[in-house]
C-alpha cells in the first residue's frame, strides 16, 4: 500500500499527460480544471473536476480521458465528481498553460487581475501570438470552440484564436 | 402521526414542489432558447454569427442541464435532466413566454436574446446570493456566461439599431413585437415571492429597475425607442403558453417520444 502522498503524486503525473481534447498542447492540470486529488481511506482515488463552460461538449470526453489515464496508472477505484463552486474562470489557467497556449498560436487570457472590467469589454487588445504586435482587432466574440474568440492582427494580417476571458 | 407532524411533512412537501417549479422557471427559458438558437446553425448571416449563436446555445443548454438535474433530484421521482427536457408536455414547461417567440429574422432573434440576456445577468447576479449553496454555485457559473452573451447581443443591437435606415426600422419593429412579453420577466407571482422570502430565489420586483437600466443604456446607444409598457396576458412561467411552444417541443422531443430511451 503506497502512502496517500505518493498516490496523489502518481495521479498528478498521470493527469499532467491528459490533454485537453480541443487544445491538445495543454493538460487538464494546466487548464486548471482539476480541483482536488485525494486518496480516501478505502483506497478510492477521488478527483474533483470543475467544468469550463456549462455546455462545453468536451467535458464528458475530458472526464472519460481522466478516468482512463488514472486507471492506466494503476488506480482501480476511482470517483470523479463535478465541482461547481467556485466556478472555473480563465484565471484558473496556470502560467505554464498560458505559455503553451501562446506557443501554440492561441492568445492566452490576460494574467488574473481580479477585475470584472474585462467582462464589460474594457480589456486591452491581445498581442498577436505570431508576430507579437498589439495592433489587433476582434473579429468574432465566439470562435472555433466555446472557449475561444476570433481576432485578427493588423500588422501581420493573420487571424488568430484567443482564449476567451471569462 | 400527530397533526403537527402531518402539517410539517406536508409543509416540507409543498416547499420541495415550489423549489422544483422555481428551478424549472430558471431552466426552461435557457433550454427553449438553446433549441431556438440551434436552428440558426447553417443559416446565420455570416459564419461568425453561426458560431456566436451556436456557442450561446451551448452555454444555455449547459445551464439548463445543471438546473434540470437539480430539479430532478429535488423532485425525487427518478426524472433526470433528459426526462425533464424530453418528456414534459407544454403545460409543464415554465419558461417565460418571451423565450418561445419565433426566431423571425436575425434582428428578431438578437432582440429576443438581448432582452433575455440582460434579464439573466440580473437574475443570476442575485441568485449568487441564494441561501441554497447548489443554486448559488450554478448561478455563479451561469452569470459569467450570461454577461458574455449580453456583450455579444448588445453589440448587434447597437450595430443594427444605429445602422442603415432598413436595419434600424427592422430592429425597432422587432422591439415593438417582443416588448409586450418583457412584462412577464420581472412580474413576481406568489411562487416568486415565496422563493424570495425563504432566500432560495431572487427578488424580481427589485430586478425590474436594474434590468430597465441595462436595456435603456443599450437602446439609447442603438438609437432605438423604448416601447411603452402595456398590460400583458401571458403566463408562460405558470405553464400557460402561446401557440409556438407546442410546435417547438414537438420537434425537440420527437426522437425520445418516438423511440423512448433511445441512445447513440
Amino acid at each position: 500500500m503506497v502512502s496517500a502522498a505518493t498516490a496523489v503524486g502518481v495521479a498528478r503525473r498521470a493527469l499532467s499527460e491528459v490533454a485537453d481534447p480541443e487544445i491538445p498542447v495543454i493538460s487538464v492540470l494546466d487548464l486548471g480544471i482539476v480541483r482536488s486529488i485525494e486518496l480516501e481511506p478505502d483506497g478510492t482515488l477521488a478527483v474533483g473536476i470543475a467544468p469550463t463552460y456549462s455546455g462545453c461538449p468536451a467535458t464528458q470526453v475530458i472526464k472519460a480521458d481522466i478516468g482512463a489515464a488514472l486507471a492506466a496508472a494503476g488506480f482501480e477505484r476511482l470517483r470523479l465528481t463535478e465541482v461547481l463552486a467556485p466556478p472555473w474562470t480563465s484565471d484558473w489557467i496556470s502560467a505554464a498553460g498560458r505559455r503553451k497556449l501562446a506557443d501554440y498560436g492561441i492568445a492566452p487570457p490576460p494574467a488574473p487581475v481580479g477585475s470584472p472590467r474585462a467582462l464589460r469589454g474594457a480589456e486591452a487588445p491581445p498581442a498577436c501570438p505570431r508576430c507579437g504586435s498589439t495592433d489587433t482587432e476582434l473579429v468574432s466574440e465566439f470562435g472555433s470552440t466555446p472557449c475561444k474568440a476570433l481576432h485578427r492582427c493588423r500588422s501581420c494580417l493573420e487571424p488568430f484564436d484567443r482564449f476567451k476571458c471569462i | 402521526m400527530s397533526a403537527a407532524v402531518t402539517n410539517a411533512v406536508a409543509g416540507a412537501a409543498v416547499q420541495t414542489v415550489s423549489r422544483v417549479h422555481y428551478l424549472l422557471r430558471l431552466a426552461d427559458p435557457s433550454l427553449i432558447l438553446a433549441q431556438q438558437l440551434g436552428a440558426w446553425i447553417g443559416h446565420a448571416p455570416a459564419i461568425e454569427e453561426d458560431l456566436g449563436l451556436a456557442n450561446t446555445a451551448l452555454d444555455l443548454l449547459g445551464q439548463a442541464r445543471l438546473l434540470l438535474e437539480y430539479a430532478g433530484e429535488l423532485e425525487g421521482r427518478g426524472r433526470d435532466a433528459d426526462a425533464l427536457a424530453f418528456l414534459r408536455d407544454p403545460s409543464e414547461y415554465l419558461n417565460v413566454t418571451l423565450a418561445e417567440q419565433p426566431n423571425g429574422d436575425f434582428g428578431d432573434t438578437i432582440v429576443r436574446q438581448f432582452l433575455i440576456d440582460a434579464w439573466q445577468c440580473e437574475l443570476y447576479e442575485r441568485l449568487c446570493g441564494s441561501t441554497d449553496a447548489r443554486l448559488a454555485a450554478i448561478a455563479a457559473k451561469a452569470v459569467k456566461e450570461a454577461r458574455y452573451h449580453l456583450r455579444y447581443s448588445s453589440g448587434w443591437v447597437v450595430r443594427l439599431g444605429d445602422g442603415t435606415a432598413e436595419s434600424h426600422a427592422r430592429m425597432q419593429a422587432a422591439l415593438a413585437r417582443l416588448w409586450p412579453y418583457t412584462q412577464e420577466l420581472c412580474a413576481a407571482d406568489e411562487l416568486d415571492r415565496a422563493m424570495c422570502a425563504e432566500g432560495f430565489g431572487a427578488d424580481l420586483d427589485a430586478l425590474r429597475d436594474a434590468w430597465s437600466r441595462r436595456v435603456d443604456a443599450v437602446l439609447r446607444e442603438a438609437t432605438l425607442a423604448r416601447p411603452a409598457d402595456a398590460p400583458y396576458p401571458w403566463q408562460g412561467k405558470q405553464g400557460r403558453h402561446g401557440e409556438h411552444l407546442g410546435h417547438l417541443l414537438a420537434e425537440m422531443q420527437y426522437l425520445q417520444r418516438a423511440f423512448p430511451g433511445a441512445t447513440w
